[in-house]
């Protein structure tokens, strides 16, 4: 899976279920990447046949509605959409 | 974000294009102009690698016939704009944002997830009782709610200027 990754404050697992099109997701992208917070993103759209399934099977996961952007944070907690108070408090320092 | 293949004459002229059909309806694009021509520039490229404009902030099947409600304008526009004060994209908002009194925020997906899709045609259904015979079919416009008395549905809706597909029959 073609997966990006940025550097900065470990916050442990941040990882970014994203769309290339998405204004949404380039407002979450942007607000990870202006709070420092080490992170990794994926664009589903980008990806092909069996990656872009199993990308969804993991969104739907954490999102049954399989929207984005979902922000999946330590593997458990999903922040769905550009919900940027909860991200703050999330990732705060 | 910029897409390889996207020329920004036609950004601009398609954010033109849009605005107007926009207001002509009386819908209203999200003014923060960037945001829009970012939006567009998504729409462009799902032109582009799908063959019609899905919306930007969905994921596209590739398959028309199964995307058909998420082609820009969606079938979910006019219920988030009065719920939300804008489209799930924000492409479009209310007049209360468009004349900046309030600031768009994220508006929940109301599509149905991948597991419930191709059941949608009782969204509207709204029961009736026994309907008079009448002279002709009444067509309506599932995304502006146009309605129309004729043998066929319009080739392009008069209001918000989506395509004959996006009709459905309602009396």
């Amino acid at each position: 899976m073609a997966v990006e990754h940025v550097d900065g404050k470990d916050k442990g697992n941040v990882m970014l279920f994203a769309l290339s099109t998405c204004g949404w997701c380039g407002k979450t992208k942007d607000l990870l990447r202006q709070m420092g917070v080490r992170f990794d993103y994926v664009f589903v759209d980008l990806l092909e046949g069996k990656e872009q399934d199993d990308a969804m099977n993991t969104v739907e996961k954490f999102n049954p509605h399989g929207s984005f952007p979902t922000l999946v944070i330590h593997d458990k907690l999903a922040i769905i959409g550009f919900r940027e108070q909860e991200i703050r408090e999330a990732l705060g320092p | 974000m910029s897409f390889t293949g996207i020329n920004e004459s036609d950004v601009d002229r398609m954010y033109l294009t849009l605005k107007k059909e926009a207001e002509d309806g009386g819908y209203r694009l999200n003014p923060d102009v960037d945001f829009t021509k970012n939006l567009i520039r998504g729409l462009l490229k799902n032109e582009q690698r799908y063959g019609y404009r899905a919306c930007p902030c969905r994921l596209a099947s590739g398959r028309a016939a199964e995307d058909l409600d998420i082609v820009c304008p969606c079938d979910y526009r006019d219920m988030d704009i009065n719920d939300f004060d804008a489209c799930y994209c924000a492409l479009y908002v209310s007049d209360a944002i468009a004349q900046g009194g309030k600031t768009v925020s994220s508006v929940p997906e109301r599509r149905p997830p991948r597991s419930d899709r191709g059941k949608r045609t009782a969204v509207h259904t709204i029961s009736t009782g026994p309907v008079p015979a009448l002279p002709l079919p009444v067509w309506r416009c599932r995304v502006c709610g146009y309605l129309c008395a004729r043998e066929q549905p319009p080739g392009i809706c008069p209001i918000c200027k989506v395509t004959k597909d996006r009709f459905e029959r309602f009396i």
